[in-house]
């Protein structure tokens, strides 16, 4: 049977498992969203504010779900808003694939209107994109699309929908394999280096495990766990790593680089053998690349080769899916279980780290104005029970909110790691709460964060999303200013938010219920009063407005070079 | 260090940009790069001349085999090849000097390609080392124009023992 360019898309949208698209719909598109319309009870549709925030709402889908996130924008500025969220997904290796809009085939390269190159524009900021041309390509596109984005080392996919293949019509024949001869992601370790990597662990005295986000995207948590409390070993973890392992546990030492904890920093520089899981040693995690992890032998397993010796050297190089590693990896110690030697030279090792937790605890001086840290410390009393989904914006509460905010199972920390992009936040708790209706999903933001993506509030209230936003309100763009306190005289350039809105009328102008909490001794009460309900509630925390995020590594300093105070 | 790299790839829209773009993106030098279809449908080689050290060379290999549109890669540094690119090159060779070119072409087997009366237009083909000798030599008549496909570069059958 014929079917036309859209109608073959939703199919191929069906078959992939998809049942949520955010999208924004144009002139380019409508056809699709024509389509769209019939199939509603299988394809639900968000409709954004602004098409950034459409693929960070799937972004967020993605992250808590696991699987790709889908969006829809039109051609030409539908398009270009949503890059920065296509480059956030990219540099945070989320699995999506971005559909968009395009003139019809005769026009392009004509300058029509609505016209612009996304693939040109995307091409660095995407795992691979599609220009369809032909209609009889398009279910096969499809599937590459999805097959590329959640394989290997994930990633966002473009595939640009040129309008006259969306209502020209074609045989529909699904393609059952995908084969792409140029396409083959190594999942399986190979043994001869999990052994070597084995007898480094084995001979270790102060091994350390660094988790990365490989371990939240491929499902590794509960294993990478098993393996360091089984082998006594402590973790630490990059910021996209955090959830890896129970922030509760006494063998986690927290999260390593520029706002990492002094524990995590030191253990990092003092260990023998650094097994780094999923990871690719950005700047913010190595500080100066020279001194870090100076002591150690480093096994390195990512799926990604380019990862592999981008950054640092390595001892034991392990191209390898996570998972595949740590269960190839468990294996061979277990086949090496009569060997003991190891676990005394642990047991000291641990002991050391917990007179270094001791001393250095993350902490903060309450002086009876509201302190951003406690509110973050208030809210994670308030919900660990219920493990929220938390998101974050860019900048001091992000920082914060990985300091004090425990988190314990993995895809319940999204943040916008790689990109560092303002505004993510706010869409990616709307796509979470749509991917976990019945779940607590906190919003953390700062004043300014906030503004950027601000009128997605009247998709979360259109949709019903009863998403919870903390904002910790220092009337700053305060990492910026804390940067410019430190490095640069105090010269507050630009930095300074007054001229905010009043943030509880805005919440109610949109029809969210908003909260204003500017006493201390109010502070869980009032939270307490928001997150009961069940409504979208917006939440201003006028907090102290100079407080700085410490410990902190200057940039380009060494990760032991850290400011406390 | 100078390397040489083999590089089949899907012959698609766009791929040239990919692999342009990866080079640019990225910081990594290119020196020469020329394209065409192979024998295979669908499939253009690519040789490209590159230079950096040990860990910058790693990453421009991983790099491009990443690229979805990119079937293989070669470093031709430990292999053996057979390398070569073609020259055009404009001399000035008025009468006085045109005796004294044309026996320096013939040392290096060119081929006059085009004559006037103030230069002489020379097809040279050889390896990089070939082609640089020809232009410092020419160098003192002086040269007018010079243009260079770049190196492209192909497997020897017979590989040294290693």
């Amino acid at each position: 049977m014929e079917l036309t360019g859209a109608q073959i898309l939703v199919e191929c949208l069906g078959r992939e498992g998809i049942d949520t698209i955010f999208g924004y719909p144009g002139g380019a598109v409508i056809d699709i969203y024509d389509e769209l319309s019939r199939h509603q009870n299988t394809l639900r549709h968000i409709l954004v504010r602004h098409e950034q925030a459409a693929v960070h709402a799937a972004d967020g889908y993605s992250r808590v779900s696991g699987k790709v996130g889908v969006c829809l924008v039109t051609s030409g500025p539908g398009a270009t808003n949503a890059v920065t969220g296509i480059a956030t997904a990219y540099s945070d290796s989320i699995p999506m694939v971005i559909l968009t809009g395009q003139v019809p085939t005769g026009m392009i390269g004509n300058d029509a209107f609505q016209e612009v190159d996304i693939i040109g524009i995307t091409r660095p900021c995407t795992k691979h994109s599609y220009l369809i041309k032909n209609i009889k390509e398009m279910a096969g596109i499809i599937r590459q699309a999805f097959y590329l984005a959640r394989t290997g080392r994930p990633g966002p996919v473009l595939v640009d929908l040129p309008k006259d293949i969306v209502i020209s019509k074609t045989d529909f024949i699904w393609p059952e394999e995908v084969r792409m001869r140029s396409y083959n992601p190594t999942y399986k370790p190979n043994l001869v280096q999990l052994r070597r990597a084995a007898d480094l662990i084995l001979k270790a005295r102060q091994p350390l495990i660094l988790a990365g986000g490989g371990v939240v995207a491929s499902n590794t948590a509960d294993l990478l766990s098993d393996l360091a409390m089984r082998y006594k070993i402590p973790v630490v973890s990059t910021l996209m790593g955090l959830g890896s392992f129970p922030g509760t546990h006494p063998l986690w030492c927290g999260m390593v680089g520029m706002h990492g904890s002094v524990v995590a920093n030191r253990v990092v520089n003092e260990a023998d053998v650094l097994v780094a899981v999923g990871t690719r040693f950005s700047d913010r995690v190595t500080g100066k690349i020279s001194a870090f992890a100076s002591r150690s032998s480093i096994i390195h397993i990512d799926v990604d080769p380019t990862s592999i010796r981008k950054n640092v050297n390595v001892a034991v190089p392990v191209v390898s899916d996570c998972r595949q590693a740590i269960i190839g990896l468990s294996d061979v110690l277990a086949a090496r279980a009569d060997e003991k030697d190891w676990e005394k030279a642990h047991d000291e090792w641990l002991s050391s780290i917990v007179h270094h937790k001791e001393a250095h605890p993350i902490t903060y001086v309450k002086n009876g104005e509201i302190k951003p840290q406690q509110v973050i410390e208030c809210l994670y009393e308030l919900t660990k029970n219920k493990y929220p989904v938390i998101t974050t914006e860019v900048g001091q509460h992000q920082m914060w909110a990985t300091q004090f905010f425990k988190y314990t199972k993995s895809r319940t920390f999204l943040s916008s790691g790689g990109l560092g992009t303002m505004g993510y936040g706010l869409p990616a708790a709307m796509g979470a709460q749509v991917a976990l209706p019945g779940r607590l999903v906190i919003g953390i933001a700062g004043d300014a964060s906030i503004q950027m993506n601000i009128q997605e509030l009247a998709t979360i209230v259109q949709n019903k999303l009863p998403v919870k936003i903390v904002i910790l309100n220092n009337r700053y763009l305060g990492m910026v200013r804390q940067w410019q306190e430190l490095f640069y005289k105090q010269n507050y350039m630009s930095t300074c938010m007054d001229g905010q809105p009043d943030f509880v009328k805005l919440a109610d102008a949109y029809g969210a219920e908003g909260y204003l909490i500017d006493d201390a001794s109010k502070l869980a009460d009032m939270l307490q009063t928001a997150l009961d309900s069940p409504n979208p509630a917006l939440i201003d925390v006028k907090v102290a407005r100079e407080e700085n995020v410490y410990p902190m590594v200057p940039a380009g300093a060494a990760l032991d070079e850290m400011l406390l105070v | 260090m100078r390397h040489t790299l083999s590089v089949l790839v899907e012959n698609e829209p766009g791929v040239l940009s990919r692999v342009v773009g990866l080079f640019s993106g990225r910081g990594f030098n290119i020196e020469s790069l020329n394209v065409a279809p192979t024998l295979e449908q669908g499939i253009s080689h690519m040789t490209i001349v590159t230079s950096g050290d040990e860990q910058i060379m790693e990453q421009i290999v991983k790099q491009l085999r990443k690229l979805i549109t990119v079937v293989k890669v070669v470093d031709f540094q430990n292999i053996a090849a057979v390398e070569r690119e073609m020259m055009l090159i404009k001399v000035q060779a008025d009468d006085s000097r045109r005796g004294e070119v044309l026996r320096i072409a013939d040392i290096f087997r060119c081929k006059v390609v085009d004559v006037s009366l103030m230069d002489l237009s020379l097809e040279a083909t050889g390896n990089y080392e070939k082609i640089t000798a020809i232009i410092n030599l020419l160098n003192k008549f002086g040269i007018k124009e010079v243009i260079r496909t770049g190196t492209m570069a192909m497997r020897r059958s017979m590989q040294p023992e290693l």
